[in-house]
């Protein structure tokens, strides 16, 4: 077989396999990034605004999380979770259950980017002039309206190149679940390669497919920032 | 203050205000009442705590102690001075227009955006009067034709109108300014002035920290001169700056003109 026939969709080829990979690669980055956002807004002004407890607890996480390799992380959380969660399930007399790979997935590589947009986001805030927060204050912004309506959206255009850089390491960071055995990119590439000893070929296609997508994302992300810096005078970006 | 009738009611009353940042005293005990329609002008050499008290009035600083009022209702504060009813100081803040030094408009939002902002979202008034309130105000301002503009594209002095338009747009009992035209190029000064002599003209209500003592001269109805957070010297404009009584107001006039 030639390479258009190993990567055609239809079995015998093993096209379909790779792109069903990257449908679940794609939806776990996607997962993990919106989880890593929420965590790390909330983790951002708690860092900001938080008392001494909770900027204590979130300066462990942080340096924990980022300290150590995102392949033992992720090694830790899933067999560890699987487990406490399967402990529990046991313990009220229930059966032992098998955890969604997407889900462990999306949790596991959430809490990674959590701690690394924590720190993206508290220094866009930081970026943000005080006096724009200020002047809200002194009209009577009360303080979630004040975030959703001023802090956040003025921050946005410091925030996007680093959120970026996360985005695009989510995308990647997904082939390490293939140690847990979860089916996404790298996973299929393996295994159609290993099947076909058509290492070359599959290789090749799936970095291929790496770099598609981190162009459409790198796109995407300049609409966003063009459209976050609006009220900016254009400068080079 | 003393030519107006006894019936007028006090739109502003600080009593005996004290505010130290850690062991730097900054206000060592001052009072001020402005009546409706009194334009009371705040003078002093920098660190007189001038800004601090303009400040205090609306809790962007928390006072140590004493007393705020705001058109007869006291703003509650704990023992510390901090505000102890968030949705109280929420609502006065929205009776009181401020106007900063450096402008402050949302960098993200259009001037008309800008103006809108609060009342829309905060103070529900309908967006549709809303924007034909910041219409009618942006063309008072001279900036009718600017509404769809971000602010950064605009001159310092077009910011400043602006943002004294947004602090109009919630239809505010006083306006506060903080050295509004301290951070401007000399020649873009006037058309701001001109602006604010136009409100203080309407009979409006306000506070004006200032540099400008030609200004406040004209436009105060009183004048309070602060020295090391004590007020050394207050009166008519005449008289503060007719024929000063302290020393240290003779020296300060003196420096500044």
């Amino acid at each position: 077989m030639g390479p258009f026939d190993l990567l055609a969709l239809e079995p015998p080829g093993w096209g379909g396999n790779l792109l069903r990979g990257l449908a679940n690669s794609v939806q776990i980055a996607f997962g993990a990034f919106g989880l890593g956002l929420l965590i790390g807004t909330a983790g951002a002004y708690g860092k900001l605004y938080g008392g001494k407890i909770t900027r204590d607890l979130l300066g462990l996480y942080t340096t924990i999380v980022r300290a150590v390799p995102e392949l033992i992380l992720i090694l830790i959380l899933y067999f560890a979770v699987t487990d406490l969660v399967n402990q529990m399930v046991l313990a009220m007399g229930g059966e032992r259950i098998q955890i969604s790979g997407v889900l462990a997935g999306i949790a596991v590589l959430g809490v990674v980017q959590g701690a690394y947009a924590t720190e993206v986001l508290r220094g866009a805030i930081l970026a943000v002039p005080p006096g724009q927060i200020e002047a809200a204050r002194a009209m009577g912004m009360p303080p979630v309206k004040l975030a959703w309506r001023i802090t956040l959206p003025a921050m946005l255009g410091f925030a996007i190149p680093g959120l970026a850089n996360l985005w695009l390491i989510a995308t990647k960071d997904t082939a390490l679940l293939a140690v847990v055995g979860f089916n996404e990119l790298t996973q299929e590439t393996r295994q159609a390669a290993g099947a076909t000893k058509a290492f070359f070929t599959f290789f090749l296609a799936a970095g291929a497919i790496y770099l598609v997508l981190t162009l459409v994302s790198s796109w995407g992300f300049a609409r966003i920032e063009a459209w976050a810096r609006r009220g900016e005078p254009r400068r080079s970006r | 203050m003393g030519t107006k009738p006894y019936s007028t009611p006090e739109a502003i009353r600080v009593d005996d205000l004290y505010k130290s940042f850690g062991t730097h005293d900054v206000l060592k005990g001052v009072s001020l009442t402005a009546l409706e329609g009194d334009v009371v002008a705040i003078i002093g050499g920098s660190g007189s705590g001038k800004s601090t008290m303009l400040r205090c009035i609306n809790f962007l600083e928390t006072p140590t102690s004493g007393q705020i009022t705001i058109a007869g209702e006291p703003v509650a504060m704990r023992p510390d001075g901090t505000p102890a009813d968030r949705r109280q100081l929420e609502r006065i803040r929205q009776s009181l227009g401020m106007v900063f030094q450096s402008f402050n408009l949302w960098t993200h939002k259009t001037v008309l955006e800008n103006l809108i902002e609060v009342p829309v979202h905060v103070m529900k008034c309908p967006r549709d009067a809303a924007i034909a309130r910041a219409r009618k105000l942006l063309a008072r301002v001279g900036l009718a034709e600017k509404e769809a503009v971000y602010p950064a594209f605009l001159s310092g002095g077009q910011q400043q109108r602006a943002a004294i338009a947004r602090a109009l747009c919630m239809e505010p009992k006083a306006m506060l300014f903080d050295e509004p035209t301290s951070a401007l190029d000399p020649e873009l000064v006037g058309e701001v002035l001109q602006v604010i002599r136009a409100l203080a003209d309407e009979g409006r209500t306000m506070i004006l920290v200032t540099h400008e003592m030609k200004f406040a001269r004209e436009v105060a109805s009183h004048v309070i001169y602060l020295h090391n957070g004590l007020i050394e010297e207050q009166g008519p404009p005449e008289a503060l700056f007719g024929a000063p009584k302290s020393d240290r107001l003779k020296q300060f006039l003196k420096s500044v003109s």
